[in-house]
C-alpha cells in the first residue's frame, strides 16, 4: 500500500519496491506497538487456536468435516517431523511441533493472503520468539537428561574420534550448537519470508506501473510479464511458505531429540 | 516503551533488528496457540487416534475370528452334506432292495393264492359234478322205471329186481355216454 502511494506521489521513474514494504504505521495513532504484523499475528494465533479447536475439540473415532483436515495435518508432523527426529518420544513433544507448524505456516500464509498481503515471519522478531523458546527448551532438555557436563561433553567431544581432531571439533560443535543453530533457526525463516514478500511486490509492482500507471506499448509487454510472473510467484511462495513452516518444526524436532539423546 | 519506540525509530530501516513488542507479542501468541493446541487439544486427538487404533486392530481381530468360525461351520455343513448324501444313497440302494423282495414276495404270495383259487374252483366243480351226478342218477332211474312200469305195464314191486335192472340200464348208459364222448 504504501509504496502505491509513494508512486502517486508523482515520480515519472520506475522504482523498484524497497524496504519500506516492511515499514508499518500504527493502525490506531499513539498505540505504537499495535501495527499491521502485530495484528496479523494475533489474528493467526486466532485462526491456529479456531481451527484447531473446531478439529480437535470433540474428536470422533470416526472423523468428519474438519477432524479429517486437521488429523490430516497431525500425522504430516508427526509422519514426517516427530517421528523421524523423535522415535518413540514423538507424542510426548507434538504439542509442541504441531503448534510451531502451524504458527509458522498461518504466518506465512499471511503472505498471500488477499488484502491482508504481509508475511508475519518478515519482521525477525516473531522468528527470534519462537526460535528463542525453542533455544531455550533445547538447553534446559539437554541439560535435564544429559547433565550440565555431560551435555556440552557429548556436544563438544563426540567419543570414538583421534584426539587432536576435538581441538578443532571443540569449538566449532560448541559455536555451531549454541549460536549459529539458533541463529540460523530464525534468520532461515525470516529471510525466506522476507525475501518472498520483496519479490511478490516487486512483479506486482512491475504489473500495476506498466499496464495501469504508465501504459506505454513498450512497457505493456513488460506488465504482462510482471502479472505473470507475480501468479507463478505466489504459487512457488506458497510452496515455500510451507516448506518453511515444515523446515522450522523439523528443526525444532531436531535440536529436541538430540537433547534428549546426545547425538552422537 | 517510549525508550524502545525511540529506539525502534532509530533502527526502523534495519529489518535484522527485532522490534521488542513484536517479540512480546509474537512469544504471547505462541504461547496462546502452545496453550490450547499443544496442551488441551493434541492430547484429545492423540487419545481419539489411539483408541481408533485399538479399535480397528479389535475389528481387524473380530473378523479374523469371525472368518474362521465360518470357514469351520462351512467344513462342518459340508461334512454333514457329504454324509446326508452318503446316507441317502444308502437308503435309496436298500429301499431297491427290499422293494425288489417284496415284490417277488408278492408275486411269490399271488402265484400262490392263484394256484389254490384255481384249486378250489376244480374241487368246487368236481364236487358240484359228483352231487349233479348222483342226482342226475337217482332222478334218471326213477324216470326210467316210471316209464319203464307205463310203457310194460306191470309194476316192478321188488326192489331187488327193481335196483338190478335200474342199475344195468345206468351201465349201458354210461357205456353208451363214453362211447359218445
Amino acid at each position: 500500500m504504501s509504496t502505491l502511494t509513494l508512486l502517486a506521489s508523482g515520480e515519472d521513474k520506475f522504482t523498484p519496491p524497497g524496504l519500506e514494504l516492511f515499514e508499518s504505521p500504527p493502525i490506531i495513532p499513539g498505540v505504537d506497538w499495535f501495527t499491521k504484523p502485530v495484528l496479523l499475528a494475533l489474528l493467526s494465533t486466532l485462526i491456529v487456536v479456531a481451527f484447531c479447536w473446531s478439529a480437535f475439540a470433540k474428536p470422533k473415532l470416526v472423523p468428519r468435516g474438519v477432524q479429517n483436515i486437521g488429523e490430516m495435518g497431525y500425522m504430516f508432523v508427526r509422519d514426517q517431523v516427530a517421528r523421524p527426529f523423535l522415535g518413540k518420544d514423538a507424542d510426548r513433544w507434538m504439542g509442541l511441533l504441531l503448534s510451531l507448524f502451524l504458527m509458522v505456516w498461518v504466518w506465512n500464509v499471511m503472505g498471500v493472503v488477499p488484502v491482508l498481503q504481509f508475511p508475519v515471519a518478515s519482521h525477525i522478531a516473531f522468528p527470534i520468539a519462537l526460535a528463542i523458546i525453542v533455544y531455550l527448551l533445547k538447553l534446559y532438555l539437554g541439560i535435564k537428561h544429559q547433565g550440565p557436563i555431560g551435555y556440552f561433553k557429548n556436544m563438544m567431544f563426540p567419543p570414538g574420534l583421534p584426539k587432536p581432531i576435538y581441538l578443532l571439533l571443540g569449538p566449532i560443535e560448541f559455536l555451531s550448537t549454541m549460536i549459529i543453530a539458533p541463529f540460523t533457526h530464525a534468520v532461515r525463516l525470516f529471510a525466506n519470508m522476507f525475501a518472498g514478500h520483496i519479490i511478490l511486490a516487486f512483479f506486482s509492482l512491475v504489473g500495476f506501473w506498466f499496464l495501469f500507471e504508465k501504459l506505454t506499448p513498450l512497457g505493456a509487454p513488460l506488465g504482462v510479464i510482471g502479472v505473470v510472473m507475480t501468479i507463478a510467484m505466489t504459487g512457488f511462495e506458497m510452496f515455500i511458505q510451507f516448506l518453511q513452516a515444515f523446515l522450522f518444526a523439523m528443526l525444532a524436532a531436531m535440536y529436541i531429540g538430540n537433547s534428549l539423546h546426545s547425538s552422537h | 516503551m517510549i525508550q524502545a519506540a525511540s529506539l525502534l525509530a532509530a533502527e526502523e530501516n534495519n529489518p535484522l533488528f527485532p522490534h521488542p513488542y513484536e517479540l512480546v507479542v509474537g512469544i504471547f501468541s505462541f504461547a496462546v496457540v502452545l496453550l490450547v493446541v499443544g496442551k488441551i487439544l493434541t492430547p484429545r486427538i492423540q487419545k481419539t487416534l489411539a483408541e481408533r487404533t485399538e479399535a480397528i486392530e479389535g475389528g481387524i481381530r473380530k473378523a479374523q475370528d469371525a472368518q474362521a468360525e465360518a470357514q469351520a461351520l462351512l467344513k462342518q455343513y459340508k461334512d454333514q452334506l457329504a454324509e446326508a448324501r452318503h446316507e441317502a444313497a444308502r437308503l435309496r440302494e436298500e429301499a431297491r432292495e427290499q422293494g425288489a423282495q417284496i415284490k417277488a414276495e408278492l408275486r411269490e404270495e399271488a402265484q400262490a393264492e392263484a394256484r389254490r383259487l384255481v384249486a378250489a374252483a376244480h374241487a368246487q366243480i368236481e364236487a358240484d359234478r359228483q352231487q349233479a351226478f348222483g342226482q342226475l342218477r337217482t332222478e334218471i332211474g326213477r324216470l326210467s322205471i316210471e316209464l319203464a312200469g307205463r310203457i310194460v305195464g306191470e309194476s316192478l314191486e321188488d326192489e331187488v329186481r327193481q335196483r338190478r335192472v335200474v342199475d344195468r340200464f345206468l351201465e349201458e348208459l354210461e357205456s353208451t355216454g363214453a362211447a359218445v364222448r
